[in-house]
């Protein structure tokens, strides 16, 4: 009796092994894969050959501040260099605060400034702009630095945040007469203007949308109706609608000479739009707390506004990160439509920019800019959001 | 929970107006604005006691612009030779330079102009709620608008639809085109016109339909179409930006009338008796010679036409000071030069003057006499 030999499983490791198995691992998939590789290289090499050989990247680099900050006086552009400041530092702070989410974010500031800074190198900008958003990259990380060493409180970094929102206000309009003379609203532009518009928006809708979501489930009727009525009306009509309203009807009613500023007319409408998205996403994680929770909490003594803002809030907020940043990025990119209402966002721009007589034709670079500042934009809040979502837990406890 | 509900809707509220008030400042231009309306009747009184003061002032529009020190005009923002950003972000053409030569004749100042840009649907709607002093956004001069949106000042700009051609077809008349395929931009005035004016000549033709100003070029430049149709002065532009601008021919016809000017607020006199004189102003300096360069020495000058235009002969009564065409003109120019320096030779348009000349000239433009 000879015992047979047994060869060796047929196991290969390795890219060649790795494409046999998945990408030609018969006949009609070999012939697959080539087609559609054949496809993808022409596709990539036409767009390959455009972006590198006959685009006008011109047309985008000499026209950057504009992109950026629009109309914004540029000797007085320094205060948006500050207000970023403001910004990577108490993101450093943060970062060394509260660990691996808030360092994330921290992280994608410092990569975002980076990259207008190298953007910025190759438009007639000018060095200090280049040098100011480096400073500002670096400033994240030494101060994250500093701060795990020393213990910053909790409730100082929480006033500092809420704070840094109207301080950058102040700082960008300015006041007449003082060393910060008064900068219009109708010159913000640009990305300036974009992230303005959606960082307000999502900060003004969250509490309003946590406010309709509670009031929908109030057993008080009127409330009741009233948080009803309200999301399902503006859930009916669409945001450019909202925002004509904003714009061309409201100040109809206005008496007179009393005109609200054209950009906060859009923040309130966006705002107003998004909280009665916002929610009916809280809304949903409302409903997901087992009734069990509420009861427990009532049998401990707790009261009503307790029983929320200890037991339920937490978890249904934390439930619906997911969801309401899936809102927020399209919240991002809706604020794109303030351009039918006049407003020279960073799309606004683009077709301003595309008026000049040296860019007659250059809207396909035009474009391709503008998508790639969103995507890059979009990506890192999905990617923020998904650090938040690991660090809270959330689907695993 | 409907207590807690409750407080926090009045937190959230009172956070909302809070924010409102603290975050966006009004402009510093509302602020003088509405103390001026309040303000009006009290120095109104005052100075019709007074004899020596002859302009009215102390209400209606030109006293909130001077009052606020800015004025604040309504602009496309993003047509080619007319109105959008330059790379530093200034906004320039034609049209911007009539809102800064009204800011010149009524400040002093060319540079005080509040640029808004405003979109097609909003431009109506700005002028009836007075959020604009003056709308200078290539707007057609229409009997409907006229009589609902403001009321135009004399005509900046005699446009009309015309139609480009490509060389190959040798066409030079409308008829020419019988049987052609023809671009043209979707939702406009200008598709109309098109339909309209080869259906009244019983011409058959192909229209091919965009959505964007931008496609609709490109797709006639690729010979998609065999014409393209749209404003004269916009086919002019683009043709500059083809890569052969000698293949292609704008033809003779003129498909519409589309006279553009400056409009200004339904219901105010004064104010429309200065956009309106400001207008004519440019015209009557072209008409006597009368540049940047030459205006302030020509203050003295023998001519009485010219020195009642410049005010040396006494007010022209309409509640500016006495030189105010003086300073407009060294500010911005006469009619020719803002249009030389924005469409005509040396900037890409190169756009003939045609009936944009002095009547004297053989073009529309005629100003009243100045006395």
């Amino acid at each position: 009796m000879t015992s047979e030999t047994l060869r060796p499983p047929n196991v290969s490791v390795g890219p060649i092994a790795w494409l046999r198995a998945n990408l030609f691992s018969g006949p009609i998939n070999s012939l697959v894969t080539i087609l559609i590789g054949a496809a993808l290289g022409w596709i990539l090499l036409q767009i390959g050959t455009w972006a590198l050989t006959e685009a006008r990247w011109s047309v985008v680099s000499n026209n950057l501040r504009l992109f950026l900050v629009g109309q914004y006086p540029g000797d007085q552009v320094w205060r948006i260099w500050l207000s970023m400041a403001i910004l990577s530092v108490l993101a450093g702070v943060s970062a060394g605060v509260y660990g691996q989410a808030a360092r994330t974010m921290a992280a994608t500031l410092s990569a975002i400034q980076l990259m207008i800074g190298v953007l910025i190198l190759v438009s007639p900008i000018g060095i200090v702009g280049v040098l100011a958003y480096i400073a500002n990259a670096a400033a994240v990380w030494v101060v994250f630095a500093l701060a795990v060493r020393i213990t910053v409180p909790r409730r100082v970094l929480l006033y500092a945040w809420m704070a840094s929102l109207p301080i950058t206000f102040l700082l960008l309009s300015g006041f007449e007469g003082t060393p910060l003379p008064s900068v219009s609203t109708n010159v913000w532009g640009g990305l300036l203007l974009t992230v303005l518009l959606a960082v307000v928006g999502i900060i003004l809708a969250f509490p309003l949308g946590v406010v309709l979501a509670l009031g929908r489930r109030s057993e008080l009727p009127v409330v009741r109706i009233l948080s009803t009525g309200y999301i399902e009306l503006i859930r009916g009509v669409p945001l450019v609608t909202i925002l004509f309203m904003a714009d061309i009807i409201l100040p109809l009613f206005l008496p007179g000479e009393w005109r609200l500023d054209r950009v906060a007319r859009a923040m309130g409408g966006i705002t107003l739009f998004s909280a009665a998205y916002v929610a009916e996403n809280v809304r949903g994680g409302l409903q997901a707390i087992p009734t069990g929770q509420i009861e427990a909490a009532n049998a401990l003594g707790l009261g009503g506004v307790q029983t929320n803002l200890f037991i339920v809030l937490p978890q249904a907020l934390r439930a619906v990160i997911p969801a309401n940043v899936g809102l927020f990025i399209s919240l991002l990119k809706d604020t794109t439509l303030v351009t039918i209402i006049g407003l020279l966002d960073l799309l606004g721009i683009g077709r301003a920019v595309l008026a000049q007589s040296d860019s007659f034709g250059a809207n396909l670079e035009i474009y391709a800019f503008i998508a790639g500042v969103f995507f890059v934009l979009s990506y890192a809040m999905s990617q923020a959001s998904y650090r938040l979502e690991r660090a809270l837990g959330v689907g695993t406890r | 929970m409907p207590r807690f509900g409750l407080s926090i809707i009045g937190l959230v509220v009172l956070a909302l107006v809070v924010t409102a008030c603290g975050d966006t400042p009004p402009p510093s231009s509302n602020a003088p604005g509405s103390s001026a309306a309040t303000d009006a009747p009290e120095p109104t009184t005052a100075e019709s006691a007074d004899p020596t003061d002859a302009p009215p002032s102390g209400e209606g529009r030109l006293a909130t612009v001077q009052d606020r020190g800015q004025l604040i005009c309504g602009v496309n923002g993003s047509l080619p030779g007319f109105s959008f950003l330059d790379e530093s972000g200034n906004t320039v053409g034609f049209d911007a330079d009539f809102c800064r030569a009204v800011a010149a004749a009524v400040l002093g100042d060319s540079e005080a102009v509040e640029f808004r840009a405003l979109s097609a649907d909003q431009r109506g709607p700005a002028l009836q709620t007075g959020e604009v002093d003056v709308l200078i956004r290539n707007t057609t001069w229409t009997v409907s608008r006229d009589t609902s949106w403001g009321i135009f000042a004399p005509t900046t700009f005699y446009d009309g639809q015309a139609i480009m051609a490509n060389a190959s077809l040798g066409a030079s008349t409308l008829e020419d085109l019988a049987g052609a395929t023809i671009c043209v931009q979707s939702g406009t005035t200008t598709e109309l016109n098109l339909t309209d004016q080869f259906r009244a000549l019983n011409i058959d033709f192909t229209p091919q339909v965009f959505a964007d100003i931008d496609p609709t070029y490109q797709a006639y430049e690729e010979g998609r179409c065999d014409a393209v149709t749209s404003d004269r002065s916009q086919l002019v532009a683009r043709r500059t930006a083809f890569e052969a601008p000698d293949d292609h021919v704008i033809l003779d016809a003129v498909m519409s009338k589309e006279p553009l000017g400056p409009v200004a607020p339904l219901g105010d006199d004064q104010w429309f008796n200065v956009i309106k004189w400001v207008v004519f102003a440019t015209i009557e300096a072209e008409e006597q010679g009368l540049t940047a360069d030459n205006v302030a020495d020509s203050v003295s000058s023998d001519n009485p036409v010219v020195a009642r235009l410049l005010g040396s002969d006494g007010d022209l009564g309409l509640g500016l000071e006495a030189d105010w065409v003086v300073t407009m003109i060294s500010q911005v120019g006469n009619y020719a030069e803002i249009y030389d320096r924005n469409l005509g030779p040396g900037t890409p348009f190169d756009l003939d003057r045609g009936l944009n000349s002095l009547w004297s000239e053989g073009g529309l433009l005629y100003a009243p006499p100045y006395r």
